[in-house]
């Protein structure tokens, strides 16, 4: 089936192109980018007013399966990503039982195969077990199709098995994904350590718990002349501690999420357990820093972390609440909302953060515009706003801090691999 | 004035003046307490639970007496042999008791925000008997209640609160309360026991005691925990008692009409002396008199009036 995306902004970061095109998809890639395509005889996807951008990719996104199936599937969190505009998802392995034996990597690839509306790329762990005591199989798991490693939920505390990976992981030229947080210092934190944990009564997480996880493990990364992807970054200084790092050349890039550079610990005062995540909300001046961070290129891209959890795990007292949010589903309007309307990022810049730049991080040919590539496409109103509600979310939970808020930037269609994955209603 | 809430969670939301209100509400309450039959009917009818998943003895009691004497129906529930144990939620719980008809809980609970998590559920009105660390607002308006009865008044008042600072909610409770009404606070204890930026909570910090009850009007003396977080306690009790017990030297550096508090209970010998405890200083059973008498009026406050 052909598919003509007609009228809209052609917005691609990878070659800085930004013009009003037409987009012929044939056999699941971009064949043609032209002014009028003719549509006749083809399906037409009338995009005027609308940007037309590669779809996004997540590098960070929890979907559950195998294990907890009641909080999320690859099923269903492909269809929030879908909803989200991302069409490339890549699956964090603290599942139960994590993914780190090659058989697992491929149950996610099959499963993902059998039901998943956009792309579900398997990261394996970095230890056996997610234990943080011996390897697991990279090389192997890699050929399984593996795009990179993480023990994401717990920070490799061993700094001798961080070496080795970080080692390891040179002869497989795949990314190695931190979770910067060293949990002797975070204890039994449930928030950010500050003014409001201190009036709430509940303990505190310490920025020292990022920065002095994200500073061991670039000193690692320098002695092995590897390459770093830290995950979530927080904390001003631990943006500081990597912006040094690609100063000093380290190949180092990191991440962000909607939810630390939107809100601050101020929120945690409605003991909404939805404003529980690890790592916490922090304070104005992180988040300040975090849009620097953006601005600057020292944070490479954005991503959700999208952790879903049942509304029985979050209904209850804010200290045994789990941690993590939802995410996919909320990125794009919060990433114009506080980035682009508050003139951190320009829309081209944001977008890259969302494509190109994770593609790269990945070494794969996606997340752009071109003849030749996989259509992936998303297309959105970025002036159209839009309430979030729970009953909406195509997430198998509704774990969002956002409920209720009004978000610019409505996706109107998710093409991936040039099929409709997502069609909103009108 | 008026008191038009429908739950009590804690004092950092209360005006200086629903704060006057309450104490001087509990002014009449406080007579009831005096007379041969100590009872009154201003909540015949009603029903109060008081849901503790917290050991507790003194709170609970005086929960218990409080709602007697106004001649509600009250209902104790702790958490040791109830269906707690059998996973249900503290929300289901609630839910199923307020099903049975029920106009208030009375709620102490290990963590922070539960009994916010009740009043924003559910349509009774709750009272916080105590939150993790977080606040314990009737212990704080007892206490400005038996300050204000001994001294006339808060304002002007200088108070140290010496001890675990982090994890007391009769702290943070009674920073906001005795700062609202125009109190100075100090605080005071190991480092490792005071949380960070208390200071921005409008207290002063201290680690002398010696420097803390220089001049004090008022000195509150709080439990220290035995088992605590680990790596926060200092590094054995008899240390933390050699310099931060109340001891006759340290009282004599306070003014000389000083008031010694404690909310209870006591580690008699560690944090203060039987002597000091039971000293002409020490205004600690009329605090738990007291008790009996504000949460008498909470109660009034929230149920006994058409809102």
């Amino acid at each position: 089936m052909e598919l003509v995306i007609q009228g809209g902004r052609v917005m691609d970061p990878a070659s800085g192109r930004d013009e009003v095109l037409d987009i012929l998809i044939q056999g699941g890639r971009i064949k043609k980018i032209a002014r009028d395509i003719p549509g006749s005889g083809k399906k037409i996807i009338d995009a005027s007013g609308k940007v037309v951008s590669p779809g996004f990719i997540d590098l960070h996104t929890h979907l559950r399966q195998p294990g907890r199936e009641d909080e999320e599937t690859i099923e269903t969190g492909s269809r929030a990503a879908a909803r989200g505009g991302f069409t490339t998802i890549c699956a964090m392995p603290n599942t139960e039982p994590p993914i780190d034996d090659p058989s697992l990597v491929e149950f996610v690839y099959n499963e993902a195969r059998r039901c998943a509306l956009v792309q579900v790329l398997p990261i394996a762990t970095i230890s056996r077990g997610r234990q943080g005591e011996d390897l697991s199989p990279m090389g192997r798991l890699k050929r399984a199709g593996a795009v990179g490693f993480s023990d994401d939920g717990d920070w490799v505390t061993d700094s001798n098995l961080m070496r080795r990976a970080l080692e390891y992981v040179k002869m497989l030229n795949l990314p190695l994904i931190s979770h910067c947080e060293d949990k002797t210092l975070t204890q039994e934190g449930v928030m950010n350590e500050g003014y409001y944990s201190t009036t709430l009564g509940l303990r505190g997480i310490p920025k020292e718990a990022e920065e002095v996880a994200i500073f061991r493990d670039l000193v690692l990364l320098g002695m092995t002349e590897s390459r770093l992807h830290v995950a979530h970054l927080s904390t001003s200084r631990g943006v500081e501690l990597v912006r040094e790092a690609k100063r000093e050349g380290l190949k180092v890039t990191s991440e962000v999420t909607p939810h630390h550079f939107t809100l601050t610990h101020k929120e945690v005062r409605s003991f909404n357990t939805n404003t529980k995540m690890r790592p916490p909300l922090r304070e104005e001046e992180d988040v300040a820093a975090l849009g620097q961070g953006l601005k600057d290129g020292t944070i490479d891209i954005i991503a959700t972390d999208h952790a879903p959890h049942t509304l029985e795990e979050k209904e209850v007292d804010y200290v045994s609440a789990p941690f993590g949010i939802i995410g996919l589903e909320t990125a794009l309007g919060l990433v114009i909302r506080e980035l682009v309307e508050k003139g951190t990022l320009s829309l081209m810049e944001a977008l890259g953060k969302l494509t190109v730049n994770p593609a790269r991080i990945l070494g794969m040919p996606i997340g752009r515009i071109e003849e030749g590539a996989k259509a992936d496409l998303t297309i959105f109103d970025p002036e159209k706003t839009w309430k979030v509600e729970g009953k909406e979310f195509l997430s198998k939970s509704t774990n969002s801090a956002f409920i209720g808020w009004e978000l610019p930037g409505k996706v109107e269609w998710t093409v991936a691999g040039g099929k409709v994955a997502y069609q909103s209603r009108k | 004035m008026s008191f038009q809430r429908k739950d009590l969670l804690g004092i950092e939301d209360l005006s200086p003046e629903e704060i006057i209100f309450i104490l001087d509400t509990a002014k009449s309450f406080r007579e009831i307490l005096e007379r041969p039959i100590k009872m009154v009917p201003t909540l015949r009818g009603k029903t109060v639970v008081n849901l503790f998943f917290e050991p507790s003895t003194r709170t609970r009691l005086s929960f218990e007496l409080a709602e007697k004497r106004l001649n509600a129906d009250a209902l104790s529930f702790s958490s040791v042999g109830s269906s707690v144990a059998k996973g249900e939620t503290l929300l289901d719980t609630a839910k199923n008791i307020l099903a049975m008809k029920v106009d208030c809980f009375v709620l102490r609970h290990v963590s922070p925000g539960a009994p916010h998590l009740l009043a924003r559920e559910l349509d009774v009105s709750v009272i916080n008997a105590g939150d993790g660390a977080h606040e314990h607002p009737t212990q704080a308006l007892l206490d400005l209640y038996t300050i204000r009865e001994r001294k006339g008044r808060v304002e002007g008042l200088k108070m140290a609160i010496v001890g675990d600072i982090t994890n007391s909610r009769v702290a943070r409770s009674n920073i906001w309360g005795m700062g609202k009404l125009g109190a100075e606070v100090r605080v005071c204890g190991p480092p490792t026991l005071i949380p960070p930026d208390i200071e921005r909570m409008g207290v002063k910090v201290f680690y002398s005691p010696e420097e803390a009850l220089e001049g004090v009007d008022v000195i509150m003396m709080l439990r220290i925990q035995k088992e605590r977080q680990k790596g926060s306690l200092p590094p054995s009790l008899n240390e933390y008692k050699e310099f931060f017990s109340l001891t006759e030297e340290r009282l004599d550096l306070a003014h000389e009409d000083a008031l010694v508090m404690h909310p209870g209970p006591v580690n008699r010998g560690v944090e203060l002396p039987a002597r000091i405890a039971d000293g002409r200083k020490s205004i600690i059973l009329n605090q738990v008199t007291n008790g009996v008498a504000v949460r008498m009026a909470i109660l009034y406050l929230l149920l006994g009036r058409r809102r």
